[in-house]
């Protein structure tokens, strides 16, 4: 790369320089940090022990991300507003052509940066230690915030019977195979790791809890094997996370947390209480006729009956 | 230079039929100039993005309440299919090969593409499979809602119980396509790697050739998975076989690995081109040679092989084995770096030099800035933990709006504007260029940016209803998509009307470096008088150093000095 020398460019950087650029990237550093930190405002609740891994590690991305957002643009900015050619002006700026210097750090400070980035997400993967899908079948997993070195080390947890998570266009239900209840409503103790099966019985859905940063999908045909542990009592918004048909949208359900008192008192009640048909919008959609401004009238695949559980809660509770 | 002398080249020109018209009419026909086919796919590409704009603000305006009360559920999926489906094969890859086909063998001092037959027979596939796509709203059951991914088992379910149906329509629509872009991509190969004028060495071949050849080599290796897949899934869908079906023991993962193989990379067959004129643009209009010419256009080839290594991070959440998934987040990332060598080149280009603003640096400015937010988000979606809360959620969709909008279609604007002189042979207007600006980065931002506080909150894409505390989002989120419905009208009116009543433009309007400026605006039949004789690296920018050694404009260039 030939640089014709010209005047108009100087050929080292003055003190001046140096230290007005390092006084810029403190300022954008103390304002991406504080940018950082209101990452964890952007997100739900922290309801499980994966919520408070997940959010450092977007708090920490979201600090790394807006020091580079704000330093390019702002050079970008600055650019447009003050070096701008004159009206008449016609005549070429510096013809610059690189500098190998800059193009090599500029290569290899990234570089480092996804290494980083990388190894950071790939602990936080390693403490979440939830997702392990089918390969995972046996494995059940420790005190989700503990390194996995250090869990190898500790007892087995007593081994738990997984509650079954079973999808279908389009209603969520769920099976306590101890207790032989069924339910539209998942309740899970607090505190403890929860121990799910996922199946469906027709397409692909998933299971999503955004208060608990965790999701899976549940491929039909396969049993896949769920963990996490709720934190937070509450009541949570269980989605469908991945497109299911006509009535995707309105596939939703309600996740309970409590606590072990309360959450065997509700065992119990469940288990005293017969099956009853519990009220599913798909199904009270497709039942209904169409009254939309805009309806072709189109086919769609017909939504399963409503499910026959001993509990079953009303679709319009409230959840955090 | 007379009629008469044009109808003479035109006489003298590859036409397979004598006679054809040099009128407007030529745009309605089997013409094999490379410059009349660029056009007709830039206009065809054009009316289906108006199309597909159109099915989003119907979206739009569904999800401006909660409640699913605008259209019917099944209209929803519908529309939000084909919105994907029209958006990406319609527009996207047909606007960006139309350019490509205008652009590459003026910039490589080329007569025309290595095969100019094959050239327009893939054009005349769009308007084909377009056609057919559209057709599908029109049968019982309408066209396909499973998506633009289409998985099975949904896009294997068939409520009509009709042998033709929206979702066989769709699949033959999208092979079809693919035929129609593989066509297109071993021409483009074969133009650069043949048809290069003497002394066009690669690393004096401009940078958006570059990113051409970069990019058609990736659909050269990626489209026989996407086609395989569509092949096998329409053989699912009629004629009774099992690959996806899990009903029947076929593996719908099986499929997602087939689609995203193309479907990923595919991303970057659509952004290469647009970094291209991000680095053609620049330095034009900053006065400056493109800083680090050489890392910048490796950097395209490195993208390419990288590019072959990161579908898995679309099955994060798909029960896909860890190491997998560690191995998919490290290989996601790395494009990262290539990606930043480009936009802290354009930064250097730019910085220092002399700016002037006209509409097509402004749209490549607003457009840089727009990816730098999607790179950066993109880094964030990389890493798996977060992925798994956010994918599938609408933090995707307003990732992937603020690369396809923000980036690819304010860079295509950006390149319309800069060589709409050159095509059309008139100037367009400045102050609807500006307002057409305006509108559009305002609509990008109010549009696509609430979508990342969405589904930071955990609202799924694909949702025709939603629960109400996403309304406050969904609303801004309206309101900026019918401003960019609103930002197409100055646009098209400009279009229309300066390529009738615009001024005169002369060869070289922006007083740019380019072979493609040495020669009249339009340019003639068969381009070149002279094939020109490269003697210099481009982007020669305040330097006196010439491009070529002989003048490839021959005597035309007299008549219009």
């Amino acid at each position: 790369m030939t640089t014709p020398t010209t005047s108009r460019e100087p050929r080292s950087l003055s003190f001046r320089t140096v230290a007005q650029l390092i006084a810029l990237a403190i300022a954008d550093a103390a304002v991406s940090l504080w940018v950082g930190r209101q990452a964890y405002l952007w997100m739900p609740p922290q309801a499980s022990a994966e919520a408070l891994l997940v959010d450092d590690l977007f708090g920490f991305l979201t600090t790394i991300g807006s020091f580079i957002f704000i330093g390019v643009s702002a050079a970008l900015l600055y650019s447009v507003l003050f070096q701008r050619a004159d009206k008449y002006d016609t005549s070429d700026g510096p013809p610059v052509e690189g500098n190998l210097l800059v193009e090599i750090l500029w290569t290899t400070i990234p570089l480092g940066l996804v290494i980083w980035i990388a190894t950071y997400s790939y602990q936080i993967y390693d403490q979440m230690a939830i997702l392990g899908p089918m390969e995972h079948m046996n494995h059940v997993p420790s005190l989700g915030l503990m390194p996995a070195a250090e869990a190898a080390t500790l007892p087995a947890v007593p081994e738990k019977t997984p509650i079954e998570v079973h999808a279908r266009q389009w209603a969520w239900e769920f099976y306590y195979p101890d207790q032989n209840i069924t339910s539209t409503e998942l309740h899970l103790p607090v505190n403890e790791r929860a121990r799910l099966v996922l199946t469906s019985e027709d397409v692909l859905h998933g299971f999503y809890v955004p208060a608990f940063r965790v999701k899976q999908d549940i491929i039909p045909g396969s049993s896949i094997d769920f963990g996490f542990t709720p934190i937070r009592e509450g009541r949570y918004r269980l989605r469908d996370s991945d497109y299911s048909g006509t009535y995707f949208a309105a596939n939703q359900g309600t996740v309970v947390v409590e606590s072990a008192e309360a959450y065997q008192q509700w065992l119990a009640d469940a288990a005293a209480r017969p099956l009853t048909e519990a009220s599913n919008r798909a199904f009270r959609e497709f039942t209904k006729a169409s009254d939309r401004p805009i309806s072709p009238g189109w086919k769609t695949v017909e939504p399963a009956s409503p499910p026959r559980v001993n509990f079953a809660s009303a679709e319009e509770d409230s959840y955090e | 230079m007379s009629n008469a002398s044009l109808d003479a080249i035109a006489a003298k020109s590859g036409q397979p039929f004598p006679g054809a018209p040099n009128n407007w009419q030529r745009f309605f026909s089997f013409s094999t100039d490379h410059k009349v086919i660029g056009i007709q796919y830039i206009v065809t590409a054009f009316v289906f993005f108006l199309i597909g704009g159109l099915l989003a603000m119907v979206m739009r305006g569904e999800l401006i309440t909660p409640e699913a009360d605008l259209v019917d559920r099944t209209v929803y999926n519908a529309l939000f299919t084909m919105h994907g489906t029209i958006m990406l094969f319609m527009w996207t890859f047909p606007v960006l090969n139309g350019l490509a086909n205008y652009l590459v063998p003026l910039q490589i001092g080329a007569r025309d593409m290595a095969f100019p037959r094959l050239n327009a027979a893939a054009f005349w596939l769009v308007p084909v499979f377009g056609t057919l796509l559209m057709v599908s709203f029109f049968i019982p059951g309408g066209p396909s809602q499973s998506g633009w991914w289409a998985y099975p088992p949904v896009s294997l379910q068939n409520p009509t119980g009709n042998l033709i149906n929206g979702q066989v329509l769709w699949l033959i629509a999208v092979a079809l396509s693919g035929v129609s872009s593989i066509m297109g991509a071993v021409n483009f190969v074969t133009t650069i790697f043949r048809m290069r004028a003497p002394g066009m060495g690669w690393f004096r071949m401009p940078a958006f050739c570059w990113t051409v050849l970069s990019a058609q080599m990736i659909q050269l290796f990626g489209l026989p998975a996407l086609t395989a897949g569509a092949v096998m899934l329409l053989l699912d869908l009629t004629a009774g076989t099992s690959f996806f079906d899990p009903a029947k023991g076929g593996d719908p993962v099986l499929y997602q690995h087939f689609f995203w193989f193309y479907s990923h990379p595919a991303v970057y067959v659509i952004i290469l081109p647009v970094f291209g004129f991000f680095s053609e643009i620049f330095p034009v209009y900053a006065r400056k040679p493109l800083f680090g010419y050489k890392f910048v256009v490796v950097s395209s080839v490195v993208i390419t092989v990288l590019s072959a290594m990161v579908w898995v991070h679309h099955m994060f959440a798909s029960g896909t084995p860890s190491w997998m998934r560690m191995l998919f987040m490290f290989s996601t990332m790395l494009i990262s770096v290539p990606t930043g060598v480009k936009v802290f080149a354009w930064v250097a280009t730019v910085w220092g030099g002399k700016l002037r603003l006209d509409t097509p640096m402004l749209f490549a400015l607003g457009g840089l800035v727009c990816f730098l937010f999607a790179g950066i988000t993109g880094v964030m979606l990389g890493a798996v933990p977060f992925d798994i809360h956010v994918n599938n959620t609408y933090f995707v969709v307003g990732h992937f709006h603020y690369v396809i909008y923000g980036a690819a279609v304010m860079g295509v604007y950006a390149a319309i504007y800069h060589w709409f002189p050159k095509m059309t042979g008139h100037m367009y207007y400045e102050g609807l260029g500006k307002l057409h600006f305006v509108l559009t980065f305002i609509g990008v931002n109010l549009n696509f940016f609430p979508m990342h506080p969405l589904g930071l909150m955990g609202m799924p894409r694909r949702v025709a209803s939603y629960d109400p505390e996403f309304a406050y989002w969904n609303v801004i989120a309206s309101l900026g998509g019918f401003l960019l419905g609103v930002s197409t009208l100055p646009f098209i009116l400009n279009m229309i009307s300066s390529w009738i009543l615009g001024k005169r433009a002369p060869a070289n309007p922006w007083n740019a470096i380019g072979l493609e400026w040495m020669i009249p605006s339009p340019p003639p039949v068969e381009n070149f008088e002279e094939i020109p004789i490269v003697v210099s690296a481009p982007y020669g920018y305040g330097s006196d150093e010439p491009l070529v050694a002989n003048n490839p404009a021959g005597e035309l260039i007299n008549e219009h000095s």
